[in-house]
């Protein structure tokens, strides 16, 4: 059997999980809805970002529906690794890397179902992108790479932790990132090292082509960096994983 | 005990000298010189050990011998530090995945998905291995391990001794030709693990080979052909559990006594007996049986001494380690 069944199988059986436990995907769709509705309908008004503040914010929170669902996926690898479940298939003849495979393509896909919630009820709030019908194809490119990105970093997450709670708690740093970045607001209205550090941490150059395909004025100055970093992130995740997946027993 | 093995070892030939060609002449796991080392604490230190095709190996250690650890890296888990290991004819190192296609594994701790049901477990693996006629092969191993009734229902509602079984079943899928057990019956009710041991010889009884860890010497004396005694990483005894059972002091009752007067009076009457000033004790050799006790309590009435506590004593694995090494578990497992 190829590497490609065996990973087959293994998305087979992470879709059965959240199925069993529907309350994970709920949580990773749900939240940022929340937040969303939260910024966008009850303070939107109040902040002055110089366009309507759903067009402002939706890019920002796709980013942040993206980074909700990565708890659950640290812990569901965690969980796999700690209970032996990991080391059983191991010691199986089956393609090694096929169980972390699955986790990071049900990841993406978990991503891909809350970017889509929050793109649904940014149109209800009223949001109006001008892209064009390439920029969407942009748009969908850049929200894949970084789920595939973040689903590596966070399979590795999963499996260095000791605990499954700690993995989850390893996965709150990349849940707070997006509100220290121009996901909310404008990062030249934070105060002074906080801006520096929005201005150059990974999500801003990600949200800010997101913003651009979306308008359809994407930059060359955003997308650049904002593509090297979903590269850089996936390599590192996947090496990462890799050892450690390697080392650990 | 030669001729039974010759015969079993001719029964086997037809079975082993199958697919992947490794013979009954070659052992299913020879293993020499095997070392592994966390940092600068020396967990095997050279094992050397021969398991024949179609026999029950035991490892018997206490927590922190190294059992585990053998385990991990005789099944391609961890890698040694040095020697080497054939398992099925294949090197460890250079063909893992040989070693992968025919062995299987059951843990200490049962590796089962507990969100997914019985069968859906089982299904996972015939998926994984791609078995063929799958279906008829699950069916067969909820039966056989008296799992049917549960097979529906999601594993997180198991118990110990269902998942422990379940855990196997999952192993046997893929007809592995060596199994190894790493104390498969840890954790369990007497019930259940008298139900594992059944299991076990069921398995032995197919051919298979079985490389089996434990803490309990009775275990090892019940299943294992061959017992290897582990000590902070090295090998102390190797042999028969009868070889083994006989360099240990037999069972015994044990009297202790309030008074030293008391202590001399009894160890005067039972001649064959050993006695620990310290522990203010006697140890008198008997077959734990009802007669043989009702024998020393009709002695001490005869000679109006009583005894404070009166206990029977059977060899257990603190005792060959005792006898073995000269200290207890609890120092090995420092």
């Amino acid at each position: 059997m190829s590497a490609q069944n065996h990973s087959i199988v293994m998305l087979r059986r992470n879709f059965k999980h959240i199925t069993r436990n529907p309350t994970s995907v709920f949580n990773a769709v749900l939240m940022p809805v929340v937040i969303m509705l939260m910024f966008v309908y009850m303070l939107g008004d109040a902040f002055n970002v110089g366009v309507d503040y759903v067009d402002y914010a939706t890019p920002g929170l796709m980013l942040l529906a993206v980074c909700y669902g990565l708890g659950a996926t640290a812990t569901a690898v965690n969980s796999d690794m700690t209970k032996g479940i990991i080391n059983r298939f191991k010691v199986m003849d089956v393609s090694r890397g096929a169980v972390l495979t699955g986790h990071v393509i049900a990841s993406l896909l978990t991503n891909l179902i809350a970017i889509a919630a929050i793109i649904g009820v940014g149109f209800l709030l009223g949001f109006s992108p001008s892209a064009s019908f390439v920029d969407w194809l942009g748009v969908i490119g850049l929200v894949v790479l970084l789920g595939f990105a973040a689903g590596w970093l966070t399979v590795a997450l999963g499996l260095f932790a000791k605990s499954p709670e700690t993995a989850g708690l390893a996965a709150v740093p990349l849940v707070m990132l997006p509100f220290f970045s121009s996901a909310i607001v404008p990062a030249d209205k934070m105060g002074a090292g906080l801006k520096q550090f929005a201005e150059y941490q990974p999500f801003t150059p990600i949200i800010e082509t997101l913003r651009g395909l979306l308008n359809g004025t994407p930059a060359a100055g955003d997308v650049i960096p904002a593509l090297a970093w979903c590269v850089g992130i996936a390599l590192v995740g996947y090496l990462w994983a890799r050892s450690t997946f390697a080392k650990r027993a | 005990m030669e001729p039974a093995g010759a015969v079993s070892g001719a029964c086997q030939w037809g079975v082993w000298a199958g697919a992947d060609g490794w013979d009954m002449n070659s052992s299913a796991i020879a293993v020499s010189g095997l070392r592994k080392t966390y940092g600068d604490k020396v967990v095997l230190d050279g094992i050397d050990l021969e398991v024949r095709a179609g026999t029950v190996f035991s490892l018997l250690g206490p927590n922190g011998a190294g059992k585990t650890t053998t385990v991990n890296v005789l099944t391609t888990l961890l890698k040694a530090d040095g020697g080497t290991a054939r398992v099925a004819g294949h090197d460890i190192d250079t063909e893992a995945k040989a070693v992968r296609s025919v062995i299987g594994v059951t843990g200490q701790f049962a590796a089962v998905d507990e969100l997914l049901t019985g069968q859906e477990n089982l299904q996972l693996m015939v998926d994984l291995l791609g078995v063929n006629s799958g279906e008829q092969v699950i069916a067969g191993l909820l039966a056989r391990f008296d799992l049917v009734e549960s097979a529906q229902k999601p594993v997180s509602t198991y118990s110990g001794g269902m998942r422990r079984k379940l855990d196997l079943a999952m192993t046997l899928v893929g007809k592995p030709k060596i199994i190894f057990l790493d104390e498969p019956t840890t954790g369990l009710d007497p019930r259940s693990r008298r139900t594992m041991w059944t299991i076990i010889r069921g398995l032995v009884a197919d051919g298979v080979t079985i490389f089996l860890t434990t803490q309990y010497l009775d275990e090892a004396d019940q299943l294992a052909d061959r017992i290897a005694v582990l000590d902070q990483g090295k090998l102390v005894a190797e042999g028969t559990p009868d070889e083994l059972k006989r360099q240990l002091p037999g069972t015994h009752v044990r009297l202790r006594f309030s008074t030293v007067e008391e202590l001399d009076a009894a160890a005067r009457i039972f001649t064959d007996s050993t006695r620990d000033d310290e522990a203010m004790d006697l140890r008198v050799p008997s077959d734990g049986g009802t007669k043989s006790l009702r024998a020393v309590l009709d002695r001490l009435d005869e000679y109006s001494i009583s005894a404070e506590e009166f206990s029977v004593h059977t060899p257990d694995l603190d005792d060959v380690f005792l006898a073995l090494t000269g200290h207890n578990t609890e120092v090995a497992a420092k």
